[in-house]
């Protein structure tokens, strides 16, 4: 049990989300892979706290901060994809490309 | 022991973060992913983050709930009851992801760790307590005007009232 | 964990909620339908031989997980809350963990309404997500100006911490609020809008036999563990004159549950977006203010 083997939980846990956020077509998946990877960002987080410095409480700043942020990112996405919705009647993402070319 | 349950914690987060994007029930795949914040938040009680690891698993409980309430709304699939795969450009998404493990973990293999500096205080909570009250108050005040824009922000963009829209009538008492 | 955990509380645990749920359930069926104290283990009785009746394509894993995890999630919440003086499991943020537990209960209704695939649970389910937005926010204020005047998130020390006045006589308000949030997190009485008759049943109303036993026997179980930890909360813990800390908190902990158990005969079911209204503009305003006196009093 040591620094490489939570960073290695990490690191799955990142790749796993980002290949959610590349791959979905529906918005609402794609933010489910962009809360696994921040849920990677904690794991990193804690565990550098823990084996790098516990002494500081800079480590847990940042786990909070992440924990904040991915809140945020929900209720934004979700009032996002509400808006969209009602008034372009896309939930697809591939559809929803009006500010491409 | 812990060592046990470290590992056993790990393969779960994976496998459940991997169920995510693999079953077909909508409301399956959001606890697949509450399941995967859960072990993700026992590990961080197991890394003496007492508070953190709680607070992870309340506010995750919470938040996925509402996720489950927005899936519903949203995706056409959600009782799974019958097979379904909407990706696009999954083999580039599979070789971008794969990529990026195998370079995440061959830094972390070869990259030099520093030593532990200090050791564990007797109470996190009050040392993470301390300083967001304290050297890092500019945190805690970004933090707050943050949730202040997004509540905000988030009603101004869900709410279907136009600009010159009226408010609707109170009708016989109830809104 | 400064202690270790005695062996035998580990074991004893289950079974002291077990017969406080089995009291609680008495004195519903006493003060209410007027059966009688045996009432209850008739019903268990009725409910464990009876044949379960299944819906149509249910999503049985889900059904599984949200019965099972209501009474977990109880026994769950009920090792931190100490007699005397010590809970089961010595955690430096229980109150957070106690609230934690508590909102596995929306999980449970949400996820036994739709898994059953009907629309009255469904509904009931959603009523109580609604309902839940609306309680927690006065609830983690009421637990947290606790904790404030404590200046600890460990039962035992808000517990230790009353020693000269009990919370309750300086900050009603939170008291009150964590009573009436004890009502709604375990969807009780006033506040059972998403079981309510009006759904045939709600969230239950699909449930049978040993599911519905353990749907209602969690209910009870919640209803049971938030009483308790109302006692350390803010009604001082074990202390008391004559008799030990344990039997304190075991009276105490029985005349919040007869209030709470009471409640349900007396008062109409509040429906849920009613209740949103106050919870938002009342309840938390309320809470804050109670939090500001609080806070004021500590640091001065």
């Amino acid at each position: 049990m040591n620094l490489e083997v939570f960073l290695l939980l990490a690191a799955a846990l990142f790749s796993v989300g980002l290949y959610g956020a590349l791959s979905q077509q529906s918005i609402v998946m794609l933010m489910m892979g962009l809360e696994l990877m921040i849920n990677a960002l904690l794991v990193a987080g804690a565990a550098f706290w823990f084996y790098v410095s516990p002494g500081t409480p800079d480590g847990q700043v940042l786990v909070l901060v992440a924990v904040t942020v991915m809140a945020l990112e929900m209720a934004m996405g979700f009032a996002v994809i509400t808006a969209l919705f009602r008034t372009r009647d896309v939930d697809m993402t591939d559809e929803a490309g009006h500010l491409k070319g | 022991m812990e060592t046990v349950a470290v590992w056993v914690l790990a393969v779960a987060a994976v496998g459940f973060g991997v169920a995510v994007f693999v079953v077909d029930s909508m409301a399956r795949a959001t606890f697949a992913l509450l399941a995967s914040f859960l072990c993700v938040g026992v590990e961080l009680l197991l890394l003496d983050l007492d508070y953190l690891g709680v607070l992870v698993i309340l506010m995750m409980i919470m938040e996925m709930l509402i996720m489950a309430v927005f899936m519903i709304m949203y995706m056409m699939n959600p009782g799974g009851l019958m097979p379904m795969t909407m990706v696009h450009n999954n083999r580039g998404a599979l070789a971008i992801s794969i990529g990026v493990f195998t370079a995440l973990a061959a830094g972390i293999f070869l990259t030099p760790w520093p030593p532990r500096r200090g050791t564990v205080p007797a109470d996190p909570t009050f040392s993470v307590g301390q300083a967001i009250m304290g050297p890092k108050m500019l945190v805690m005040m970004v933090i707050g005007i943050a949730i202040l824009a997004t509540m905000i922000a988030s009603v101004v963009l869900a709410t279907d009232r136009g600009r010159y829209d009226r408010p609707s009538h109170r009708e016989d008492g109830a809104k | 964990m400064s202690e270790a955990m005695p062996a035998w509380a580990v074991v004893a645990l289950p079974l002291v909620l077990a017969a406080l749920t089995y009291s609680a359930a008495a004195m519903d069926a006493v003060f209410r339908t007027g059966d009688g104290l045996v009432a209850p283990l008739r019903e268990c009785a009725r409910l464990i031989v009876q044949q379960r009746r299944r819906t149509y394509m249910p999503d049985l894993l889900l059904v599984r997980i949200g019965v099972i995890s209501l009474p977990a999630a109880a026994l769950l919440a009920a090792m931190v809350i100490p007699i005397d003086g010590r809970g089961v499991w010595d955690l430096s943020v229980g109150v957070v963990w106690f609230n934690a537990m508590e909102v596995v209960a929306w999980a449970s209704l949400w996820l036994t309404g739709w898994g059953v695939n009907s629309v009255f649970p469904l509904v009931g389910g959603y009523r109580f997500l609604a309902q839940g937005l609306a309680y927690e926010l006065p609830h983690m204020f009421a637990l947290i100006t606790a904790g404030l005047a404590a200046g600890s998130l460990d039962f035992g020390e808000v517990a230790a911490a009353q020693d000269g006045l009990w919370f309750v006589v300086w900050m009603p308000v939170a008291f009150a609020v964590y009573l009436l949030s004890a009502l709604a997190m375990t969807f009780w009485g006033p506040l059972g809008h998403p079981v309510a008759g009006d759904l045939a049943g709600g969230v239950a109303a699909e449930l049978s036999g040993p599911d519905r036993l353990l749907f209602f026997a969690g209910r009870f179980a919640l209803l049971t563990v938030a009483a308790a930890a109302a006692v350390p909360l803010f009604l001082g813990g074990g202390a008391g004159p004559w008799l030990p800390g344990w039997a304190w908190s075991l009276i105490k902990t029985y005349a919040v549950l007869a209030l709470l158990v009471w409640v349900r005969g007396r008062f109409p079911v509040i429906r849920m977006d009613r209740f949103m209204d106050v919870a938002w503009m009342v309840l938390i305003p309320a809470t804050l203010l109670q939090a500001l006196v609080v806070g004021i009093v500590v640091v001065s």
